[in-house]
């Protein structure tokens, strides 16, 4: 079923991050990468070891690291401001609003540990509003990765990409299974086609939206399985030309219902393709500590969440 | 860019004029601030800094600005036009409507001699420091300028500017302090004291000068004093005292004028203070 994307190896989103900066250090001396004290967390040593004169630390002080990237951005050089989802959005918004997106700066804000599964560190460092809030910015493109291989190169192609990015990654060890060459910013990735369902999955969510899709195939249930890297901006036309074929949607993302993925979806289907839709995502709440599957199940992510809210969707259609 | 004090003197005054023109046009905007610092600003753009009216956004081998209190657009839109940077009578399109001037400045309307957009304080060192460690990167020998409002200083991102400056020896930046002791709510001694400015930024590693902002010759030697400080691996500030409103008799000794327009008869009876010496704008 799924030939294409077999399963060749766990690592963490923020390795395929990490190993992103070493290659674009070899190969574009524009970008400067910077960090607020979470150099391992982020993985780019190598990065520093390679290039120390391209490297800024700012020490535990995000609001300044956004204002130096802005204007390193202003000289011409390309910074990529690194630290974790929940410092690198909310506690620095203002100055992403102002110094970056506002005053159209081309700044690579990088964020691992995005979500529920970064695990035991618990709610305080677990953003899930995140993607709402860099979707919000006029012009801010979006993107979250959902493996190593496919964090790596969007790694690398924002950094030919002009204007203001967020790559969100994570932190936890995951199933390798994106094939390298399909990566286009913006661009939805069709894994599976189907007629009874588009199910439609971000970030880490896309591995148990695969293993779902096997278990509905069993019970007779047609997937069509698509992988949004870019949120935004999204890939209207093939979101519509799958909705109009399996007439229903259930999007699949590790942050609050409110505002993310499935938020946009919906957005464009109410304009465009009224359709029934089911949201597995986190709904109001703050995660907790524990392990990253344990999470993922507790806060409704789990691989049957999405089973039933196939099968939910599906009885919808009139 | 060298000029005589008399001829920088007829500058500032044509600059207040446009100051109080356009505030008074729109009924909104901020003169107090921007009536201070109109003699920093002359100084900056018609002596110190080396700069093309010729705008290129990532102005290599220039001095580049950045100010950081943003509502203090009308001095700064007026310095920019007198130096060249787009046409004089554009000040008269100040907060309106489909205008490139907006009420803070921005990059967004593609306006010439803007790099970055301020408003929101605090935000502008840091924006200088990039600026700053770019040059270095590129062995660009030229110098950041940054200015900040007194108030501003109570934004916590300012202090974390300041300890990254002195850390990484960022000694090609010269920032400016209006120091003019008041913000919005009343006198900054009243709302949140600065105490003793001189030694917090002493103790964080930065060589300290001071200025009296409102006196050209000291403007020229505080500037002079600050280039001689640059390369020595301290960043350096100069606090500046400027008296808000400065020189319109009725708008100074208070903070009543931070953001208020004069209506006609306050705009008559300030401009009567002031020597038109190169032509107003047109309306």
């Amino acid at each position: 079923m799924f030939d294409n994307y077999q399963v060749t190896g766990k690592k963490a989103t923020r390795n395929g991050f990490g190993d992103g900066m070493t290659e674009l250090g070899r190969i574009n001396d524009q970008v400067v990468a910077m960090c607020a004290d979470l150099v391992g967390s982020l993985k780019i040593q190598e990065f520093i070891k390679e290039n120390p004169k391209r490297f800024i630390q700012t020490g535990i002080a995000e609001a300044n690291m956004m204002g130096i990237a802005a204007g390193l951005a202003t000289a011409g050089k390309i910074p990529f401001a690194t630290t974790f989802a929940n410092f690198a959005t909310g506690r620095v918004y203002d100055q992403i609003r102002q110094s970056i997106a506002y005053s159209g700066k081309n700044v690579k804000i990088c964020a691992s540990h995005a979500g529920l599964t970064l695990g035991e560190d618990g709610a305080t460092h677990q953003i899930l509003e995140d993607i709402g809030l860099m979707k919000m910015l006029p012009h801010m493109t979006v993107i979250n990765p959902c493996d190593y291989n496919q964090t790596k190169e969007a790694t690398l192609a924002i950094a030919n990409h002009q204007g203001p990015v967020y790559l969100r990654f994570g932190r936890p060890s995951w199933p390798i299974f994106m094939p390298e060459g399909q990566f286009e910013i913006g661009k939805a990735i069709l894994m599976k086609e189907g007629t009874d369902v588009s199910l439609v999955a971000t970030g880490h969510m896309v591995y148990y939206a695969m293993e779902a899709t096997k278990i509905l195939e069993e019970s007779g249930i047609s997937v069509e399985l698509i992988n949004i890297h870019t949120i935004k901006p999204l890939d209207d036309e093939a979101l519509l030309r799958s909705i109009s074929k399996t007439k229903c949607v259930v999007s699949c993302e590790e942050h609050q219902r409110n505002g993310g993925l499935g938020d946009a979806i919906a957005q464009l289907c109410a304009i465009n393709l009224p359709s029934p839709q089911e949201f597995v995502a986190v709904n109001d709440s703050f995660g907790e500590s524990g392990k990253p599957d344990q999470l993922l199940d507790k806060y409704g992510l789990g691989i049957s969440d999405i089973v039933t809210a196939v099968k939910k969707v599906r009885q919808r259609i009139t | 860019m060298a000029r005589s004090i008399e001829e920088l003197n007829n500058i500032s005054s044509q600059i207040r004029r446009d100051i109080l023109r356009q505030v008074h046009l729109c009924s909104s905007g901020h003169p107090g601030g921007s009536l201070g610092c109109a003699d920093f600003f002359t100084a900056l753009y018609f002596h110190v800094m080396n700069h093309s009216s010729d705008f290129k956004m990532e102005g290599h081998s220039e001095d580049m600005f950045v100010l950081s209190n943003g509502h203090i657009s009308p001095v700064f839109y007026s310095t920019l036009a007198r130096a060249g940077y787009f046409p004089i009578d554009e000040l008269s399109s100040f907060r309106k409507i489909n205008s490139r001037l907006q009420g803070h400045p921005t990059t967004h309307e593609g306006l010439p001699g803007v790099r970055i957009a301020s408003g929101s304080l605090g935000q502008g060192l840091s924006v200088a420091l990039g600026m700053a460690l770019a040059k270095k990167m590129n062995g660009d020998d030229s110098t950041v300028f940054a200015l900040t409002g007194d108030g501003e200083l109570q934004e916590g991102q300012i202090w974390e500017a300041v300890m990254f400056a002195s850390h990484n020896k960022v000694d090609n930046l010269v920032v400016t302090v209006d120091y003019n002791g008041r913000q919005i709510d009343g006198d900054t001694d009243d709302v949140l004291s600065l105490g003793d400015l001189a030694a917090k930024w002493e103790a964080f590693g930065w060589t300290v000068l001071e200025m009296e902002g409102n006196d050209m010759q000291s403007v020229l030697k505080g500037f002079e004093d600050a280039k001689s400080k640059l390369g020595n691996d301290n960043p350096v500030v100069i606090l500046m005292k400027t008296e808000m409103g400065y020189p319109i008799d009725f708008m100074m000794g208070t903070h009543k004028w931070h953001g208020v327009a004069p209506n006609d008869e306050q705009l008559e009876n300030a401009l009567g203070q002031l020597e038109e010496t190169l032509g107003d704008f047109k309306i």
